[in-house]
C-alpha cells in the first residue's frame, strides 16, 4: 500500500488533490481511498487530506501516520502542521517553493517545485494543486501523468481545465528533468 | 458499473435508484454533501418524477416526509446529530405511523461541547424510537444498505435509518459498484402503501389510543422489529442473489470461528479493526471479529450463538452513557447473561478522536481489562482537570 499525505491551507484544493489522486489511481484499476482530515474547513486554516493506494481492498480508516510520500502545497506550515512527522525512509517529499527548502528529514527524495508559479502563468490563479499532481506521477511514478490529467478533467471543466492540464503536464517535464 | 466517488455521492445515487416521488431535508454537518447530491440528481432529472421539498427545520423535514409518505408516496431524508434531536418527535411519529421512510443518519456527537466529527452518540439517541437502524462497515455497503432499506421498510411497514460514519464514509472517495436502474427497479418495485390518505376516501391516522389499547399498539410494534429479523436476513440473501455482493443481512463475522477473543463494532471502525486483527493472528494470537449490521431490531440469539465459545469479548463502542459506560456492551452482555464469557468495554473515538491500527492492537493484547476503557484517553488532562468530589456535610463532621 502507498500512502500520501497532502499539506497546505483551506482554500488551495488540498481535498481536492487527494481526491484527485484517488481518482488517478481507480482509472489505473488500482484500489485508492482519499479523505480530508475533517472540519476545519475555512480559508487559510492549516487543512490536511490523506490518500491510500493499494492493489487490493483498502479497509484501514485511520489518518495517515507514516507516509510514503509528501505533498506539500503550502511550505509556511512545515513547522507548524509537523509536516514530516512519520514519513517512511527513502519517501518522497515533494514543496511547493519557488526556493529550495532545507531537508529536515535523512533518506527522503525531496523535490521544490514552484507549483503556485506555474499556475498564475498557466491558470491565472494561485490554486497549485493539478501543478503539484502533475510533478508528483514524475517523482513517484505511482501514477501516470495521463491518469492525472483524467482525474484533472472530472474536478474542473472547460477552459480551466485544460489550463489546469497543461500546467501539470509542465510540471511534469520540469520534474522529470530534475531527476 | 465501477466509480471512484465520495460516499455522500454513493449515498445520493443509490436513493436516486430506489426512485423516492419525495425528498425534503435541511442541511446539517456531515450530512449536507448526501443532501446537495440528491438535490443536484433531481434538479438535473436523473431523478425524475420526485420533489425536492425545502424545509425550515429537520422537525419540518420530517414531518414532511411523515406526510408525504401517509400520502402513499416513497419518501426519504438524512440528518446528523442535534438534527436528529431537533426532530425526534417526529422520529417517533414516524415509527408509530407504521411508515416506512428511509433516513440515512450521517453519524455525528452530539454537544454541547459542540463538535462535527463523528462518533455514534446520535443513533443511540433514538435506539428506542422503533425504527429498523442499519450500520454500514463500508461506502459501498452504506450504497447497498439504501437500496435494501426501502425494501425492509415497505415490508415491515417500519422506517428504517441507515447510519454512516461522518466525514469517515460521508467524505471519503472510494470504489463503489452501482447498480443499473433496471436490476434496482426488479429488486425494488414501486411502493404500494398499506395506507393512503385520500380526500376523495377519507380516513384519520394516528389517532388518539387509550389505555384499552396503547399497551397492544406497543406490543405490536416490538413484535414487528422482532419479527424483522428474518427480513433483514432474507433481504440481504436476495440482494446477494440479484447483485452478488454480500452486503446486509444482521451481523458481519470475520476469523470467528474457533477465535479465543471477539471483537464486537458497529460501523467503519470494523475495518481498521479487521486489519489489526489480522496482524495479530499473523502473530499467533486468535481474534475474530464481528460487526452488527442490524442494531435495532437486536440480533441477541445470532451474538449469542457467535460469541458464547469465546474466552473473551472485547466491545469497541463509539457511544458512551454518562454514568453507566458503553452501550452496546450493554446490550452484548444482556445477550450472554447465561455465559461465561467475560465481556469488556473499550469506549473509542468519541467526538471524531481517530482510532489507529497500532492504538486497537495494543488495546486487544492487553492482559487485565477494565470493564471500562477509553481508548486513548489523555491521563494527564484528566489529572489536572478532575478534583474528586466529596459530599459538603460529610467532611470532618462528628
Amino acid at each position: 500500500m502507498f500512502q500520501i499525505r497532502v499539506h497546505g491551507r483551506g482554500g488551495q484544493g488540498v481535498v481536492t488533490a487527494a481526491e484527485m489522486l484517488s481518482i488517478a489511481a481507480f482509472l489505473e484499476k488500482k484500489h485508492a481511498q482519499a479523505f480530508p482530515s475533517f472540519g476545519s474547513e475555512r480559508m487559510g486554516a492549516p487543512v490536511m487530506a490523506f490518500c491510500r493506494i493499494s492493489n487490493k481492498e483498502i479497509r484501514l480508516r485511520e489518518p495517515v501516520l507514516e507516509p510514503n510520500a509528501l505533498i506539500i502545497q503550502d511550505r509556511t506550515v512545515i513547522e507548524s502542521s509537523n509536516a514530516f512527522q512519520g514519513v517512511v525512509e527513502n519517501g518522497f517529499v515533494l514543496v511547493n517553493s519557488s526556493v529550495e527548502i532545507s531537508n529536515p528529514v535523512k533518506n527522503v527524495n525531496i523535490k521544490c517545485i514552484d507549483a503556485t508559479g506555474i499556475a498564475l502563468e498557466h491558470v491565472g490563479r494561485p490554486i497549485p494543486n493539478a501543478v503539484l499532481l502533475g510533478s508528483f506521477a514524475a517523482l513517484t511514478k505511482i501514477i501516470k501523468i495521463d491518469s492525472v490529467i483524467e482525474a484533472i478533467k472530472t474536478k474542473f471543466s472547460g477552459s480551466i481545465a485544460e489550463k489546469n492540464i497543461k500546467a501539470a503536464q509542465i510540471a511534469y517535464e520540469e520534474t522529470l528533468k530534475g531527476i | 458499473m465501477l466509480y471512484q466517488l465520495e460516499g455522500s455521492q454513493a449515498i445520493a445515487k443509490a436513493v436516486a435508484l430506489c426512485r423516492p416521488k419525495v425528498i425534503c431535508a435541511y442541511p446539517i454537518t456531515p450530512q449536507t454533501h448526501i443532501l446537495e447530491g440528491v438535490g443536484e440528481l433531481v434538479r438535473n432529472r436523473e431523478l425524475s418524477d420526485c420533489e425536492f421539498i425545502n424545509v425550515e427545520s429537520e422537525m419540518a423535514a420530517l414531518s414532511v416526509a411523515i406526510g408525504a409518505q401517509a400520502t402513499g408516496v416513497r419518501s426519504y431524508t438524512a440528518t446528523s446529530s442535534q438534527g436528529l434531536l431537533y426532530m425526534i418527535e417526529a422520529v417517533y411519529n414516524a415509527s408509530g405511523l407504521e411508515l416506512p421512510i428511509v433516513m440515512t443518519l450521517g453519524n455525528r456527537a452530539i454537544g454541547s461541547p459542540i463538535n462535527i466529527w463523528n462518533d455514534h452518540s446520535d443513533a443511540m439517541s433514538v435506539r428506542d424510537a422503533g425504527w429498523i437502524m442499519l450500520f454500514a462497515e463500508t461506502n459501498q455497503e452504506a450504497l447497498d444498505l439504501h437500496i435494501q432499506a426501502f425494501k425492509i421498510a415497505e415490508k415491515v411497514k417500519c422506517p428504517v435509518m441507515v447510519c454512516v460514519d461522518g466525514f469517515i464514509l460521508t467524505h471519503a472517495y472510494d470504489r463503489v459498484d452501482i447498480p443499473p436502474q433496471g436490476e434496482v427497479d426488479e429488486f425494488l418495485p414501486s411502493y404500494v402503501p398499506h395506507v393512503s390518505l385520500d380526500v376523495d376516501n377519507p380516513i384519520a391516522i394516528g389517532a388518539m389510543v387509550s389505555p384499552e389499547y396503547f399497551m397492544e399498539v406497543r406490543y405490536l410494534a416490538h413484535r414487528r422489529q422482532t419479527d424483522s429479523l428474518e427480513i433483514i436476513q432474507c433481504v440481504g440473501e436476495m440482494f446477494q442473489q440479484k447483485f452478488g455482493r454480500d452486503s446486509g443481512g444482521l451481523v458481519r463475522r470475520y476469523c470467528v470461528d474457533g477465535a479465543e477473543t471477539i471483537i464486537v463494532t458497529l460501523g467503519s471502525v470494523a475495518g481498521t479493526i479487521k486489519d489489526a486483527v489480522d496482524e495479530l493472528n499473523l502473530d499467533g494470537q486468535s481474534f475474530g471479529v464481528i460487526s452488527i449490521v442490524s442494531y435495532r431490531p437486536f440480533p441477541a440469539e445470532i451474538i449469542m450463538n457467535s460469541l458464547k465459545n469465546a474466552r473473551k469479548v472485547i466491545v469497541v463502542e463509539k457511544a458512551l452513557a454518562p454514568g453507566v459506560g458503553g452501550i452496546l456492551s450493554q446490550e452484548i452482555e444482556l445477550a450472554l447473561k447465561n455465559t461465561k464469557v467475560e465481556i469488556v468495554s473499550v469506549i473509542a473515538g468519541l467526538g471524531g478522536r481517530s482510532i489507529t491500527k497500532l492504538m486497537l492492537k495494543e488495546c486487544f493484547l492487553m492482559k487485565d481489562h477494565a470493564r471500562t476503557t477509553f481508548l486513548g484517553l489523555k491521563e494527564d488532562i484528566i489529572a489536572r482537570e478532575y478534583t474528586p468530589m466529596k459530599c459538603c456535610g460529610c467532611e470532618g463532621s462528628t
